[in-house]
């Protein structure tokens, strides 16, 4: 019998292989050396410093980036402030949506070459930044250019006015489309920006500034100073800035709210997760599962909202195992300009070595380690989809966002367990319910303490949506008309 | 509405529409390419049911298509030939003569194709006259009536009773997905056919629309995966009707590549029901070897 048992088994590593299908990259035009953007012009870091910026996925050099210090933040606020003052808020909402329209529009036609950027930079499958981050970024300019002439009957009866220049600060798992949600609302309601994107992924950011300058806005509305923690810090404190929006980690989200204290400042955070995906016994399993994937390994797990602890109701249990087990043997992981990679390099060296800690520490804590069997290649940075099974709400693993393909996975009995497991984290940006019954999802909707619960679906994103979070996972929405208010006065 | 239940069948779970369309949307992206693409389309061949299933079929036309079944293209080597030829009953002798030695297996239709409507009396004598026929393998239909009024006993006991008439006879039971109008029915059809003895499921006739689609091929295949975990036997698979294109059919071999894995790349296991497809492949093939699209004129249309 147990001869027979051992027997069922599938195997994906099939005769018929799929042959590579790379993206070329011969149309991408990337300069060998990138400066600052400030006042609609490039210019040198007053320091004349650069950095690398580096492909993750061959580990070879892309590009030299300019560092920016307290003097180039300086000299970009005074644009910014000269820019709201002569032009941009004197403009009509009509004028402004104009310029925007036709940011969106020339996204659209130069998708693919931010699509191949993007995935040389960060590392991100060209499957995922073909169809996701770049449409998606293009489309949050086109939605936000709509409401540009309509603020007043987005918010009738308040006379919303701009609030001035605003320091955005973006992180570099979704380069561009994190780029996007900030610029797009700031830009529609009147306020002008001063970007820092993050270091390790600054490229996109960058072709965005070139783009803007062929889309001939006024000089000093958008501008780009690149760098590090450093650099991010001197936007954060320049007494000029009225507005503050970050997304990025929770320590520095916390650092940023002591840094504002006290000051005119205006601020919206976006921080970390540890989103709770819980499927019930009468879930669509098959489809939970695909969902189960597409919560921790799309975008490599980098994603703040990623379905890192996964609930499943211990019914189910082994069937939804197995069939987890099976679909990951199916992912593939390489070459991020292969159309059929499913999972990415991971972004950065430094990344790597926190996930690989993580591995160690789940290990130590005793819960059960399992990879997929695929191949990685030789060189970059690659971490092979990761389960972690018995993990307990003790773990570190559990508890803390590691930010990469691994997902800790625990069993629940009753509705209340899981609710109070959920919720028993001090993140709370999303949740995902699998369940074949609409009364269950509204109660548990209503009881989830997360910005955004998706219900048999997961990772779905729409600019029409407002996104954030609660608790430590920050405060303010970006996305739909709620993200509009944080760039308004009222 | 308490459910119906049926003797010895696990309760089929539900499948969410949004959930499994986009699987399958995702599967369609997979980019096939050069000697992956060349050996999947030569694949692909040997896994067609060549199928006629006219009222105007004439025993000359099913005489061509048996020919054609295993010449594929003969200025082209090294092509397989097909899996089966798929008749109605009364060609079954005139193919198997054709097809002698060949190694083409003879499919039939049985059980008052493509309707279901008739008694079970009829049903079983058709399907003994297409065996003794010498029929390798019968396609026969469920009562959709029976099954969408929730009669799944009756649809059961009859799958098992002509699954007995086939005696060696491979048995392929036809869902007829187009008239079931939900995913949910569609996999609790799948367990019922196979739970009563099915050795294939397939998608459609091919006389109603839509026929096969790749979200519901998915849902059959699942249903199989679970099945042969359950119980570890496997089972086939036969998409049917509206498969016409070689890209098409890449789509479903990537579906089943990363549902059922490697057992189930076969034509042992996995069947496209079709009689456009083979000469669109064989387009396919030959640009791949010449790097020009040939005119359809140098494809046979048998």
């Amino acid at each position: 019998m147990s001869e027979k048992k051992k027997k069922i088994h599938l195997d994906f590593n099939t005769e018929w292989e799929y042959a590579p299908a790379p993206e070329s990259a011969d149309h991408v035009q990337l300069k060998k050396q990138y400066e600052l953007f400030i006042n609609g012009k490039w210019v040198k870091p007053s320091s004349g410093k650069y950095f690398d910026t580096i492909n993750p996925a061959t580990e070879e050099k892309l590009a030299s980036i300019a560092e920016a210090n307290e003097k180039d933040v300086d000299l970009a606020v005074k644009a910014a402030r000269n820019a709201y003052d002569k032009y941009w808020s004197k403009m009509s909402g009509a004028e402004r949506g104009k310029y925007i329209f036709r940011i969106a529009r020339m996204l659209q036609e130069k998708a693919r070459e931010f699509a191949v950027i993007e995935s040389m930079d960060g590392g991100k499958p060209i499957r995922e930044s073909r169809d996701i981050d770049i449409p998606l970024a293009a489309s949050h300019f086109f939605y936000y250019a709509g409401w540009a002439d309509k603020l007043e009957y987005a918010f009738p009866n308040r006379n919303p006015g701009p609030l001035g220049v605003a320091g955005q600060i973006t992180p570099w798992n979704f380069p561009l489309l994190m780029v996007a949600w900030k610029l797009a609302p700031a830009l529609a309601t009147g306020n002008t920006v001063v970007l820092k994107p993050a270091e390790t992924t600054s490229l996109t950011a960058l072709k965005l500034a070139e783009l803007i300058q062929e889309a001939d806005l006024p000089p000093g509305v958008v501008n780009v100073v690149t760098g590090y923690g450093a650099t991010g810090a001197a936007i954060v404190n320049h007494p000029d800035v009225d507005k503050i929006a970050f997304t990025g980690s929770t320590a520095v989200g916390k650092i940023i709210q002591r840094a504002i204290a006290g000051t005119h400042k205006k601020v919206t955070l976006e921080l970390g997760g540890k989103a709770a995906n819980i499927i019930f016994e009468d879930a669509p399993l098959d489809q939970a599962v695909e969902g189960i994937i597409n919560g921790i390994f799309f975008n490599q797990g980098h994603v703040c909202c990623a379905g890192s602890r996964l609930f499943v109701q211990e019914g189910v249990y082994d069937t939804v195992l197995r069939k987890l087990k099976d679909r990951m043997e199916t992912l593939i992981v390489g070459d991020p300009l292969d159309k059929n990679t499913d999972v990415g390099a991971i972004n950065s060296q430094d990344q790597l070595r926190t996930i690989q800690e993580y591995l160690k520490i789940g290990q130590k804590e005793g819960a059960e380690m399992y990879q997929s069997s695929c191949p990685v290649p030789k060189k970059g940075f690659w971490c092979r989809p990761t389960l972690f099974l018995h993990a307990s709400q003790s773990h570190r693993i559990v508890q803390e966002e590691i930010f990469g393909p691994v997902l800790a996975v625990q069993t629940f009995r009753t509705v209340a367990e899981v609710i109070e497991k959920a919720n028993n984290t001090p993140y709370g940006l999303s949740a995902g319910v699998w369940t074949d019954k609409g009364s269950k999802i509204f109660n548990m909707t209503t009881q989830m303490r997360a910005g955004v619960v998706w219900a048999n679906t997961y990772n779905k994103f729409d600019p029409t949506s407002p996104f954030g979070g609660y608790k430590e996972s920050g405060f303010g929405r970006e996305g739909g008309l709620h993200g509009l208010q944080p760039y308004l006065k009222m | 509405m308490a459910k119906p239940i049926i003797a010895n069948i696990p309760d089929s779970p539900p499948i969410d529409q949004v959930g499994v369309e986009e699987r399958a949307a995702r599967l369609s992206s997979r980019s096939i390419k050069k000697s992956s693409k060349v050996s999947a389309l030569k694949l692909a061949l040997s896994m067609i049911d060549l199928t006629t299933l006219e009222g105007s079929d004439t025993p000359g036309k099913v005489r061509q298509l048996c020919y054609k079944a295993a010449h594929l293209h003969d200025v082209f080597p090294g092509l397989p030939t097909v899996g089966a030829v798929c008749v109605y009953p009364n060609y079954v002798r005139i193919a198997k003569k054709e097809l002698e030695g060949s190694g083409i297996n003879v499919a039939a239709v049985a059980t008052a194709f493509p309707s279901g409507n008739s008694t079970l009396q009829v049903k079983l004598d058709d399907t003994k006259y297409a065996v003794d026929e010498g029929a390798d393998e019968i396609d026969m239909v469920i009562s959709r009536g029976k099954f969408l009024a929730g009669e799944y006993n009756f649809v059961y006991d009859e799958i098992a009773a002509i699954k007995e008439a086939c005696g060696k006879a491979h048995l392929k039971v036809i869902l007829e997905t187009g008239e079931l109008s939900t995913y949910d029915n569609v996999r609790k059809a799948s367990d019922i056919a196979m739970y009563a003895g099915g050795d294939f499921i397939k998608t459609s006739t091919g006389k109603i629309s839509p026929a096969a689609t790749l979200p519901v091929t998915l849902v059959m295949l699942e249903a199989i995966r679970d099945y042969y975990y359950k119980t570890g036997k496997m089972v086939g698979m036969k998409p049917a009707g509206g498969i016409r294109t070689a890209k098409q059919s890449l789509q479903y071999l990537v579906t089943l590549r990363e549902t059922l894995g490697q057992a189930w790349m076969n034509n042992h296991w996995f069947r496209f029901g079709a009689s456009s497809l083979a000469n669109d492949i064989l387009m396919q093939l030959v640009k791949e070897q010449t790097g020009v699209y040939q005119s359809l004129d140098y494809f046979s249309k048998d």
